[in-house]
């Protein structure tokens, strides 16, 4: 092959999917199953039972939420597998771990005990500071996170079958996966509506591949399923998250650091499916006892895991 | 025509974005009194146990078991099909309800977890011949489940081969109700019962559309003229974020 002068381009199926065996809609598929639904943060089986009969459309298996990170502070890595695959083996769900940026090798070893999911996240301490993993060489879909179009594209062309917004986790403040959102559809609309000779610059300015760019154009929103992420507390929360048009919420500390877990679980996956009929939102709302109390992003101390990573 | 698609949770998107490209409106189901406004039903894929909770909350059961028992055209897809099954294997602690209906038995996520998802060209005779195309049909499994066997009124419409040194799933918490679950050599994956259809597959993935206007065959076959000619789609949300939502591509 070498001899016959031909060089072959882009030969390791970032661009084009060079086997079969995984192709990017069957990635893409799952997320699009979970579209309408809430995927809750859980730490041990039971939780992630009470996430299922709450009607969750599939559980994140971690060690320790968002909001434990912050108060315990050190490093966070990759849970446990053991705890995972007991979490695995309690409900029929999906089941989606977490895997530090960059850390591909937890990946790998997320595939091998078959998580449905595998969330890239900036809530873990990052294992590179530079770069992600090449999702593409993966059989198990990822998730990754973004505070802007273009580093949801970044993510998109390594790979990414599934875009969340980063928030803030772990703070039950929702503000920052607000502004997270609005940045995205904000850059979308005016792409909408931009002339196309203008897009290579904006594909520029983004730091985006110019193909997604102009695939993002033609379609009027992200190529893959987007869910909202980060400091969703109450059902309102859930509910202003799908009105901004996102396809679904993660709903990590807000959950089972909150008063009544059952309840406010319940009330979250009721609030996401009728986000739009205000009698539904209030009659789930009501009742649910105490929110987690969360944190007030005013203060420069609290750490900004969005910032962590580009 | 105004086809129903239980809008609950999961692709119910897709599946309005397909009728849209044969030109028939699909309407969001999220009440029962929904209901009484359409013709036939389409159950979109997603998680069934969601679906089933959701749906006890909006006391939906007793208007989709009346709905199938009045001989109206359902569709259930992947979950959908689950809904519609008279008996589910693999259901989680505690069971799940089921609307009934379709006289067979469906195993969740037979195929596995994610990883073993999975695209393939299924053999469809029966599609080919009603609705003309090639001979197969790209079939997306997600984490489908499989129906493991039929009454005698089920016409099987498709069918996948499953290797035979596969280990089933199964687990120690799993309500597992038959005793010795092997499915022999092949799995079914479409049946039609009446005017019941149901696919463990996604049609509402793929650009293919025969599916779908099979299923509006099926619709037609049923739907009378006079009632549907004045169609009130039910009160529409106040005012709420009317905009449809816009669809995402489908991967080739």
């Amino acid at each position: 092959m070498a001899d016959s002068g031909v060089v072959t381009v882009y030969g390791n199926g970032a661009i084009y999917e060079t086997t079969k065996k995984s192709p990017f809609s069957v990635k893409v598929g799952l997320a699009q199953m979970l579209r309408g639904g809430v995927i809750m943060d859980v730490v041990t089986p039971e939780q992630a039972r009470i996430a299922e009969e709450a009607g969750a459309c599939a559980v994140m298996a971690l060690e320790r939420v968002p909001a434990d990170i912050r108060s315990q502070g050190g490093v966070a890595r990759m849970s446990d597998p053991q705890l995972i695959k007991q979490i695995k083996n309690s409900v029929t769900i999906p089941v989606m771990a977490k895997a530090r940026i960059g850390h591909f090798v937890e990946a790998q070893i997320l595939e091998a005990i078959g998580v449905d999911y595998v969330d890239e996240s900036e809530v873990l301490t990052l294992a590179d500071e530079q770069n992600h993993i090449n999702k593409h060489n993966f059989r198990v879909p990822f998730v990754c996170g973004c505070r802007n179009l273009g580093e949801a594209l970044r993510r998109i062309r390594e790979g990414a079958a599934m875009i969340r917004t980063k928030g803030e986790a772990g703070t039950g403040n929702v503000v920052e996966a607000v502004r997270h959102v609005r940045s995205v559809m904000g850059d979308i609309r005016v792409l909408r509506n931009m002339d196309d000779d203008e897009v290579f610059t904006f594909a520029k300015k983004m730091a985006a591949p110019y193909d997604l760019v102009m695939q993002t154009k033609q379609l009027g929103r992200l190529p893959v399923v987007q869910f909202a992420a980060g400091g969703v507390a109450t059902p309102a929360d859930a509910a202003l998250m799908m009105q901004l048009g996102c396809d679904g919420v993660f709903v990590g500390s807000g959950v089972f650091k909150s008063g009544d877990p059952v309840r406010r679980a319940r009330a979250i996956v009721q609030a996401v499916t009728n986000y739009s009929d205000p009698d539904i939102l209030a009659e789930v709302s009501c009742g649910l006892g105490e929110a987690m109390v969360g944190i007030n992003l005013n203060d420069d101390k609290v750490e900004r895991y969005a910032n962590r990573s580009e | 025509m105004v086809v129903g698609v239980l809008a609950l949770q999961g692709s119910f998107n897709e599946h309005i974005a397909a009728l849209r490209r044969l030109g028939v409106k699909g309407v969001e189901i999220r009440k029962p009194e929904q209901l009484d406004n359409v013709s036939s039903l389409i159950i979109p894929g997603g998680e069934s146990t969601t679906m089933a909770k959701l749906a006890e909350f909006h006391k939906l059961f007793p208007a989709l078991r009346e709905f199938v028992k009045m001989g109206k055209p359902v569709w259930g897809t992947c979950a959908g099909l689950i809904f519609l099954a008279d008996k589910a294997v693999g259901q989680k602690l505690g069971g799940q309800e089921l609307v009934g209906g379709l006289d067979c038995t469906v195993h969740r996520n037979f195929f596995g977890s994610q990883i073993q998802s999975f695209e393939a060209d299924i053999s469809v005779p029966e599609l080919a011949s009603k609705e003309g195309g090639p001979e197969t049909f790209r079939g997306v499994f997600i984490r489908a489940p499989a129906v493991l066997e039929v009454g005698p009124e089920v016409e099987v419409l498709a069918d996948y081969p499953v290797p035979s040194n596969k280990v089933l799933y199964s687990s120690s918490t799993v309500e597992i109700q038959e005793e010795n679950s092997t499915p022999g050599e092949k799995v079914i994956v479409a049946v039609k019962q009446g005017n019941l259809l149901g696919t463990v597959f996604h049609p509402e993935l793929t650009a293919d559309t025969r599916w779908h206007s099979y299923f509006l065959k099926m619709a037609r076959e049923v739907g009378d003229g006079a009632s549907s000619s004045i169609v009130v789609v039910g009160e529409e949300d106040p005012g709420l974020n009317q905009q449809p939502k816009i669809d995402l591509p489908v991967f080739q």
